[in-house]
């Protein structure tokens, strides 16, 4: 079970979000995030979806998205040749012990503090996956209240861009 | 203009002259502009009869059927309708009302989220909340569903909205920018196709519904008399190509011919002509005949290719393009060894005996009735036993239909069915094969059909019985249960009391008298066929 990165340019009205993510869920297609925002375009959405499956499923979702009437078009995304980040805010819990050792290992992967309070401490990083998932590791033994994540967004490398052509 | 009106407009500039439909609080406007414009509107007597009635109008006119009804239970009733035409890859625009916006939401009087419900299974739907919008929704709406693979478009628009004044200028392009169905195919496959053809020992066609919804029969039949290659149909694709023809095995699938099954396991390269490949189809076949067989598979719809099927060589576009360009290509094949080995030149597919049994012998009826209609007749059959004993006796001549609700299977499709087609077309005789668990799904329509004088011949095998799920029952349980259709009325009265005459038989010897009289009937009529309980499908 591969997993594959999509980019899928959509038109922005309402009801389409249900439309794909209903078509993933009717068909049982493993998705792994969806984010979505409004392109340069206005009337243009622009989705990453993380999917995982083999060549054969892979096709299929790609096919059956681009039956979507809405579905304007479909990238997959090649990992050498894209940047991969995602957002993720997260409460970690701390006193007045544990917070300067926090606030240090903060530093070190370059994420911002965004909020502090006598019991807790609200991290806001961005990098790829690992790198998150590696800030989460750490701060487990002091305590993760709450972890928010956007899931990814991604884009390709240079100057090419997906448009709506 | 008023929104309501405008859209009616819409309908008369898409060319519709029949609607099908059920009124209702949140439509009354459009009802009302319908009947300014004097826009003929078929009232159904349940929600679901007019979406099968404007799929079987669509299918015979080979325009795009259109269904209004209200919202709430009017919108939910059409559902089974809707998701029938989908599975048949019908052309359909179902029109629903809606509660007024500001309410949307809030769980008021016949409120419900249409849109949502029919996501799975209409091609795409519209819920309207901007009414100038309507002209270029109506025009995409039947854009949509009659182009590329056709299907069911849904509108959904609110009472409000339909109220609403907008200046009404209907679009003569039309541009979707996520919709570009590929019609003329890839010229490299198509080459890649013949010379795969012309390589093989053993080809085999399978001829699917998408045929006769591109309108490629004729490109078919001269495809395979050039070519040499034997033919077999799926059910939606009977009468793909002619059943008098010697290339023709019949059909195939778990109730289809053994030679034609036989076929399919002993090709070497089997060439799927607007098919699906769904699991009814590919029933008859082993698995391990995948592993020495190459695969060409032909549809309009590129996710149909290799969703069911592996597939070596894809061609996406519309049969009857990539037909016609393959048939100036390819050249005539030396494949005598095959034909002799299928036998096809004395292969007698539909086996002529008449069936020992204590009442009537259902495909000598089917048979005796394909002997004696029109070059152009109609057959709608039902779902169940009947279904089958429709598709393997009937024969679909040049000119003749043949339509059921092959791919949902939907019982009580046929009687509404068979009164669109009447419409769609008065001057062809129309037969509704029915049994007498479709029939009772759908009886409410002898109203629509006694009011209309729509004069089609019902053909009811009356078993008593839910037939092919007894079978079913027997055959995996050795006991039935829920199919024994007790109290049954007297069929014949029932009709009388809708002011439609019939004949009943009991055996054999009665048959050919009741066919005559119902051929010589003005109007509706019904044919009651008594069938054992214990007949079987094949």
């Amino acid at each position: 079970m591969n997993r594959h990165v999509l980019s899928v340019l959509v038109e922005n009205q309402s009801g389409v979000l249900s439309r794909v993510s209903g078509l993933f869920s009717r068909r049982g297609y493993n998705i792994d995030s969806l984010s979505v925002g409004e392109t340069e375009d206005p009337k243009i959405s622009r989705m990453t979806i993380v999917v995982r499956g083999d060549d054969q499923i892979l096709e299929q979702i790609k096919k059956q998205l681009n039956k979507l009437i809405d579905v304007i078009k479909i990238v997959e995304l090649d990992p050498d040749q894209s940047v991969f980040r995602e957002l993720a805010l997260i409460k970690v819990k701390t006193d007045m012990n544990t917070r300067a050792s926090v606030i240090e290992i903060v530093s070190i992967f370059r994420a911002n503090i965004v909020d502090v309070s006598n019991t807790s401490l609200t991290v806001e990083m961005t990098g790829d996956e690992t790198k998150i998932e590696a800030f989460i590791k750490l701060m487990k033994p002091y305590g993760i209240a709450e972890i928010v994540r956007t899931g990814l967004a991604a884009i390709e490398r240079g100057s090419r861009v997906i448009n709506n052509v | 203009m008023k929104a309501a009106e405008a859209m009616v407009r819409c309908l008369i500039e898409e060319k519709v002259d029949t609607v099908f439909g059920y009124p209702g609080s949140y439509i009354l406007s459009v009802y009302e502009e319908l009947r300014k414009f004097n826009l003929r509107h078929i009232l159904v007597r349940q929600e679901q009869a007019a979406a099968h009635s404007a799929s079987g109008y669509a299918r015979i006119s080979g325009k795009t059927g259109v269904c209004i009804t209200t919202s709430g239970p009017g919108a939910t009733n059409l559902i089974t309708g809707i998701a029938t035409a989908y599975m048949d890859s019908i052309p359909l625009v179902a029109i629903t009302g809606q509660v007024n916006t500001s309410l949307i939401g809030r769980d008021v009087f016949q409120e419900v989220d249409i849109t949502g419900a029919t996501e799975s299974f209409t091609k795409h739907s519209y819920l309207v909340k901007d009414a100038s919008e309507i002209p270029r929704i109506m025009k995409e709406a039947f854009y949509i569903a009659s182009t590329g693979r056709p299907g069911p478009v849904l509108i959904d628009i609110p009472g409000d909205v339909q109220d609403r004044e907008i200046e009404f200028n209907y679009p003569e392009e039309i541009d979707i920018r996520g919709y570009k169905p590929n019609i003329k195919g890839h010229i490299g496959q198509i080459k890649k196709a013949v010379k795969a053809i012309e390589e093989s020992k053993r080809p085999l066609i399978i001829a699917g519904g998408g045929v006769l919804l591109s309108d490629a029969q004729s490109e078919l039949m001269s495809f395979v008399e050039k070519t040499h290659i034997p033919v077999v149909h799926t059910l939606m694709g009977k009468g793909a190509v002619l059943e008098s023809s010697p290339y023709n095995l019949g059909m195939i699938g778990t109730h289809g011919f053994p030679e034609a099954n036989r076929a399919m396991n002993k090709a070497d390269l089997l060439v799927f002509i607007g098919a699906r490949i769904a699991d009814r189809t590919w029933g008859g076949v082993a698995d391990k005949v995948l592993k020495n067989v190459r695969i060409i598979h032909m549809d309009i719809d590129p996710a149909e290719i290799g969703k069911n099927l592996g597939t070596d060589i894809p061609l996406v576009g519309d049969a009857k393009y990539i037909l016609s360009e393959m048939l100036q290509r390819v050249k005539e094949l030396d494949i005598q060894p095959w034909i002799s080995e299928l036998n096809i030149n004395d292969s007698e597919k539909i086996d002529k005996k008449i069936r020992q049994t204590k009442a009537i012998d259902p495909e000598y009826t089917i048979r005796l009735l394909s002997d004696k209609l029109n070059d152009d007749a109609i057959l709608v059959a039902d779902v169940g036993q009947n279904q089958l004993w429709a598709a393997r006796n009937f024969e679909v001549k040049p000119g003749r239909s043949f339509l059921t609700s092959g791919g949902l299977g939907t019982m009580g499709y046929a009687l509404p069915a068979a009164a669109g087609a009447k419409i769609a077309d008065s001057k062809r005789q129309v037969v509704a094969v029915v049994g007498d668990g479709g029939f009772q799904m759908s009886l409410y329509e002898l109203g629509t059909i006694s009011a209309n004088n729509l004069g089609i011949i019902i053909l009811l095998f009356n078993n008593s019985r839910l037939g092919m799920v007894r079978e079913l029952q027997e055959r995996r349980y050795g006991s039935i249960t829920a199919v024994t259709l007790e109290k049954n009325p007297d069929f014949i009265k029932l009709c009388e009391a809708y002011d439609i005459p019939g004949v009943r038989a009991v055996n054999n010897s009665e048959v050919e008298e009741a066919i005559d009289k119902a051929l010589k009937a003005k109007g509706p009529f019904i044919i009651e066929c008594i069938v054992d309980p214990g007949e079987s499908t094949l």
